[in-house]
């Protein structure tokens, strides 16, 4: 095709990715990835984990170089070959894991890379005047000299967008921005976004919330599986629509499960506190019970004590005060325990981390299937192991949890991430656990994986079990819990049965904004 | 008895000042190589392989100055294959580290027969051919104030030019690490190399600079070992003291000045127990030579012991940077 | 250009082979630089550590020494601990067997004196490397910097002993005195003597089989039992451990204290089985060797076995080559150790991708079987 005919629609082309490839080692990643974005719009790139959408940006912004294709900036063919190529092209990207040096400052994070010259004295008053030109013309107010360790997430991601504009941005990419943050902090981010849209720049986000790219942009890009496979203009289009796309067949948007039928507390904290070595309390005085038969679902921004309180729970930090009844167990400071002595009370934990912490990457899967277990006498001799008791097992849970594929001896690492999670939930949910805690489930899992843990999760309860599942996911926490608690600086701020519970409402709650429960107990009597 | 209690101090912190120098040198190289995010457990071997270059350099061409520059490019290509095992191949920086102690350790000794034939010394230096002391100017005149004299002429003057090079490069240190563009950054990739990396700063580059700075300042520390401090090359010579700044790094907690009151420190420990050899102490009786030897080990690892606990290292050291994926 | 990934194979037999290729090239070139043939030098060691039966004694005598070091340093890599302390361990652990054998050598029998040796030896060896462990595990201090000041220590404590405690009064050298000879370990061309089987006189002893059931133990510990597969979680994952109850405080001071007790163990072969008393340095270096080995060896007991004998012949034919070229040093000995732990240890994998690229020309496209990786 002869160039000239194209010229006057690719002026407004921001970014036209041409055919780009991208592998590692066997999987390929990005397969002939066409992409146009229009200049001054806001376009959303949707899919499932790993459908390749990271990867795509991040060779647009020079993390990675592709293997083929060809990349055009505002109509100039623009080879990309490390992020300062993308910088001086005008590409910023706020990366899922900010790229902050936390123990610098604001200022000292926004000139990193972009100094004003070999001393440090003029970088300093160049930055701090530039931010104030910011702060006026786009309202992003921050505490320039505070330590990037003593902000809350929500500036943090502030500070990674005032670095792309610090640098010349024109162009914005944002990765999984909301994640971390509360549906409140959410529209003051799309807020934003939609202010620098109208001062001409170009916002590229990556989402798998389907609810954002509705509310946000103009367009929208479907991946799958490496490929990009419909482009849409978003109000044309549904969410319906764009799930299907995504996942290539129909979803089904909602689990079935009746009424939960509680029996008698098998879970309950009273009280419980816990303080890090720097004295800052992690959790304070929480009470909660979980009865057995229902599903009982912690929300918050991740942060906020949600972790502290399924590792206590689970035996891996002791409690600071307070009291923990387990079972049928107590544990108290004076009486800590350990993640083994739990499992024995009959408790399995599902952990938040499943790389870090549910299974060893390097171990064999049957290895990995013992991780906590590993003790037990079913495998162990008296000096030496029962290796065909342990593969046996790992062959039996392969089999119930419908892991892919079923090789006890592959390697943990080599296994997709939902089947690594449906791995431990086997380890964890076959022993018939009275209590279970269950941590992110579906975290960077695919769309198929969720269901299928969904059903074994509410399958649990039903058995009779009492669940305590704590999740980012507001969608998964009203779908599968049966009361939700909401946590807020390590308190729990609220409590609502799930039925009656909407995203608005737990949003406000984990700002701690809206208070339900505690407003009353607060009440000072006139 | 007064005046002679006074001369033992006076002696006892020139002393100390002069056992300090290569720990200092190597603290800063220390402090280089992991503000970076390189551990450099090779600061010993770098100690060593400078100490005999230079040594043998002079030896050879009666030039103590030849001696040093030769130091500084062997302990520079040292680092540079440090880097090239650590930055450019991701390899684990430790065990890096000790091979090039070991390697240096067995060449050192291979060369110096090859070469000298004296079971792995070189041969004794004259005085023209080593840094000799130095004299402060006006240490006349001020020499007579009572006190404030005694400290300019007796401990801070009468040093080789090296022990001055080395508290400079203090200076040099802390001025490069916060008030440059090059420090900022390289504090910013020892905590968070991908920051440094997606601000469109090559991680690999700054970490190599870093390591050469290490290896200048770890030549210059050999070399004051071998053709200042002493007279001549003798195997194994830095004897632990390249692990040794490690600990004053630690215990300075990675930062300039902090390192070098640790590396004093350790060096007036040292200079004090050289002066309590042969001594008898009341109740104890004479301490065994080899207790005074092993002081500064003893020392080190119960410093470690007290407070590398608390001590917080630069974030990503030691964690080679690997595009994840 | 296509890569393929590497066949298990050439992981474990291709790669370390290249690595020890390219240090005995580095070394080569560093004996040309000193002007003798390196091809002649490298024949010399050859013919001195294989070519006649006293040359392969020797080379199994150094061997063991180096197969307990190595196997100390492996069994720590497997918790990620990384024990440079073996040289002091060893040391210690050869006081601990001349204690045991100078108070009992006149009262008790061999069959009794082995035992209490080897748990000497053991026991010495560990105490040595706990309190290393005790300060990483509780208080974090750097295990590498403080097994090298317990070196130092070691050193400076056995000179103390050796000229104030051991010395045989009235002698020059710092020396204790010779065992009775029921206290000796039968060397093999001994042991092979009493079937008629005529064998050269060499160091060789007992210790090489006890070395060997060692390996074996360490194989069984470490990947046949829980206490090993809690050492690899910890080794692998600290996170991965908490969350399954492993203290990886405790691991650390069991991982330890095995380590250093193998190490301990060269003791009963240089105090008991060759030099019949305590002297000065007998570990000469053996402790540094086992870090060498065991990453030759991929810290596995097979390999460490393996590039153990690798290292009695360099050993044993740098001992024939100072003799034959007076120019080259036993140090460079040291030196090409120092070259293989840097290609085996910090550049194992330089050349993977170059054999991958390589593998990639022969092997055609077969991707039938992916297993989907997850990010």
């Amino acid at each position: 095709m002869a160039s000239t005919d194209t010229t006057s629609s690719e002026l407004t082309l921001a970014i036209d990715l041409r055919n780009i490839s991208k592998s590692f080692g066997t999987v390929q990643a990005n397969k002939h990835v066409n992409l146009k974005v229009e200049a001054g719009t806001i376009h959303g790139i949707v899919g499932e984990n790993g459908a390749g959408k990271s990867t795509l940006m991040s060779i647009l912004y020079g993390f990675y170089e592709a293997d083929a294709g060809e990349i055009y900036i505002f109509g100039k063919r623009t080879p990309i070959r490390n992020s300062s190529d993308a910088i001086a092209a005008g590409i910023g990207m706020v990366h899922q894991h900010f790229m902050l040096v936390e123990n610098f400052t604001v200022l000292e994070n926004v000139m990193l890379g972009a100094e004003s010259g070999a001393m440090l004295g003029r970088s300093i008053t160049d930055a701090a005047a530039e931010l104030d030109r910011l702060e006026r013309e786009f309202g992003l107010a921050v505490e320039k000299d505070a330590l990037i360790s003593d902000l809350p997430v929500g500036q943090l991601q502030r500070v990674e967008i005032l670095k792309a504009l610090y640098r010349g941005a024109r162009i914005l990419i944002l990765d999984e921005p909301t994640g971390v943050l509360t549906p409140q902090e959410t529209d003051q981010l799309f807020a934003i976004l939609r202010s620098l849209r109208e001062q001409g720049t170009t916002v590229i986000i990556i989402t798998h919330k389907l609810r954002e790219i509705m509310v946000l942009t103009d367009q929208v890009s479907v991946m799958r599986q490496g490929e990009i496979v419909a482009s849409r203009v978003t109000s044309e289009t549904s969410r319906e629509e764009l799930a299907e796309l995504m996942v290539g067949r129909k979803v089904r948007m909602s689990i079935d499960k009746t009424p939960a039928q509680p029996g008698e507390a098998l879970l309950r904290v009273e009280n419980l506190s816990v303080h890090d070595h720097y004295g800052v309390a992690r959790l304070d005085r929480v009470s909660l019970e979980v009865r057995a038969g229902e599903i009982v679902g912690i929300a918050g921004v991740s942060g906020n004590g949600q972790s502290e309180l399924l590792d206590v729970l689970s035996g891996i930090l002791p409690p600071g005060e307070g009291e923990v009844l387990i079972n049928g167990h107590t544990v108290t400071p004076e009486h800590a325990t350990n993640p083994e002595q739990v499992r024995s009370y009959s408790v399995a934990h599902v952990p938040e981390d499943r790389l870090k912490r549910g299974l060893v990457r390097e171990f064999i899967a049957a290895e990995s299937a013992i991780l906590g277990y590993h003790n037990a006498s079913e495998y162990n001799g008296v000096f030496l192991t029962k290796p065909s008791a342990i593969i046996d097992h790992t062959h039996h849970l392969m089999e119930a949890f419908d892991v892919r594929p079923a090789h006890p001896t592959l390697k943990s690492a080599n296994f997709s991430g939902g089947n690594q999670q449906k791995l431990i939930l086997a380890r964890e949910m076959d022993p018939g656990p009275k209590v279970l805690l269950v941590g992110q489930p579906t975290r960077g899992v695919d769309i198929g994986a969720i269901e299928f843990i969904h059903k074994q999760i509410v399958a649990m309860r039903d058995e009779g079990s009492a669940v305590l599942l704590v999740s980012g996911e507001l969608d998964e926490l009203m779908s599968l819990a049966d009361r939700i608690i909401v946590m807020f600086e390590g308190r729990i701020v609220g409590e609502v049965a799930a039925s009656e519970a909407d995203e608005k409402m737990l949003g406000l709650m984990m700002a701690n904004a809206h208070t339900p429960t505690s407003t009353v107990s607060e009440e000072v009597p006139a | 008895m007064d005046a002679n209690i006074t001369t033992e101090i006076i002696s006892t912190l020139s002393a100390t000042m002069r056992v300090s120098t290569p720990l200092i040198l190597a603290a800063m190289a220390g402090i280089f190589s992991e503000r970076s995010g390189i551990v450099d457990i090779s600061l010993e071997g770098k100690l060593l392989a400078g100490a005999f270059i230079s040594a043998a350099v002079a030896a050879v061409t009666g030039s103590a100055w030849l001696g040093l520059g030769a130091a500084i490019v062997v302990t520079m290509l040292l680092s540079l294959l440090h880097g090239f095992a650590s930055i450019t191949h991701n390899g684990d920086q430790v065990v890096s580290g000790v091979a090039i102690n070991i390697i240096v350790s067995g060449m050192t000794v291979v060369l110096g027969i090859a070469w000298f034939h004296q079971s792995g010394q070189t041969p004794s230096l004259p005085n023209t051919a080593r840094f000799m002391p130095l004299h402060l100017p006006g240490s006349e005149t001020i020499g007579s104030i009572p006190i404030l004299g005694d400290i300019y002429t007796k401990i801070l003057s009468g040093h080789n030019l090296l022990v001055y090079v080395a508290f400079l490069s203090v200076a040099l240190t802390w001025w490069v690490l916060f008030k440059t563009r090059f420090g900022l950054r390289l504090r910013a990739v020892g905590e968070n190399p991908k920051a440094v990396d997606t601000a469109g700063i090559s991680v690999a580059w700054l970490r190599y600079r870093a390591v050469l700075i290490a290896g200048i300042l770890t030549g210059i520390g050999g070399t004051y070992i071998s053709i200042a401090q002493n007279a001549s090359f003798i195997r194994e010579m830095s004897a632990g003291q390249g692990y040794i700044a490690l600990a004053a790094m630690i215990f300075g907690k990675w930062k300039p000045v902090p390192a070098m009151f640790a590396s004093l420190m350790f060096g007036f420990l040292d200079a004090l127990s050289i002066r309590l050899q042969g001594v008898e102490i009341a109740g104890i009786g004479q301490i065994p030579v080899q207790a005074i030897q092993a002081l500064p080990y003893i020392l080190t690892v119960a410093i470690l012991a007290s407070f590398a606990g608390r001590a917080i290292a630069p974030k990503a050291d030691g964690v080679p940077y690997v595009k994840e994926r | 250009m296509r890569r393929q990934p590497l066949p298990a194979w050439a992981d474990i037999i291709l790669i370390p082979i290249i690595n020890i290729t390219l240090a005995l090239l580095v070394a080569g070139v560093v004996i040309a630089l000193i002007g003798e043939n390196p091809f002649k030098a490298f024949a010399v060691m050859f013919q001195g550590a294989f070519g006649y039966a006293e040359g392969i004694g020797y080379t199994l005598y150094y061997a063991t020494n180096f197969i307990f070091t190595g196997l100390a340093v492996a069994i720590a890599f497997h918790a990620m601990l990384f024990n440079i302390g073996g040289e002091g361990q060893a040391y210690i652990g050869g006081l601990g067997v001349a204690l045991v054998l100078l108070t009992f050598d006149h009262v008790l029998p061999f069959w009794i004196l082995l035992p209490l040796a080897i748990a000497a030896a053991m026991l010495f060896g560990a105490a040595w490397a706990a309190i290393p462990a005790y300060l990483q595990a509780y208080r974090g201090s750097h295990i590498v910097i403080t097994t090298i000041m317990f070196n130092f220590i070691a050193s400076n404590l056995m000179v103390y002993l050796l000229v104030n405690v051991f010395i045989v009064p009235g002698s020059m050298s710092p020396e204790s005195r010779v065992f009775d000879q029921t206290a000796w370990l039968p060397t093999v061309h001994d042991f092979l003597a009493r079937f008629g089987i005529d064998v050269a006189a060499s160091p060789l002893n007992l210790s090489f089989v006890i070395a060997l059931i060692a390996g074996v133990f360490v194989w069984l510990f470490v990947w046949h039992t829980r206490w090993g597969y809690a050492i690899r979680t910890v080794g692998f994952s600290e996170p991965a451990a908490e969350y399954a109850g492993i203290s990886a405080k405790k691991i650390i001071m069991l991982t330890m204290l095995i380590s250093g007790a193998l190490a301990g163990m060269a003791g009963i072969n240089e105090i008991m089985g060759v030099q019949h008393k305590l002297l000065l340095d007998f570990v000469a270096g053996y402790g540094f060797t086992g870090i060498a080995v065991a990453l030759m060896g991929r810290n596995h007991p097979l390999g460490i076995v393996l590039s153990s004998i690798l290292f009695g012949a360099l050993y044993q034919g740098g001992a024939d080559l100072t003799f034959e070229m007076p120019n080259i040093s036993r140090e460079m000995v040291t030196a090409i150790q120092g070259f293989i732990i840097l290609f085996s240890g910090a550049l194992t994998y330089m050349s993977r991708p170059w054999l991958e690229r390589l593998f990639g020309l022969f092997v055609r496209e077969k991707s039938t079987e992916e297993v989907p990786h997850g990010r």
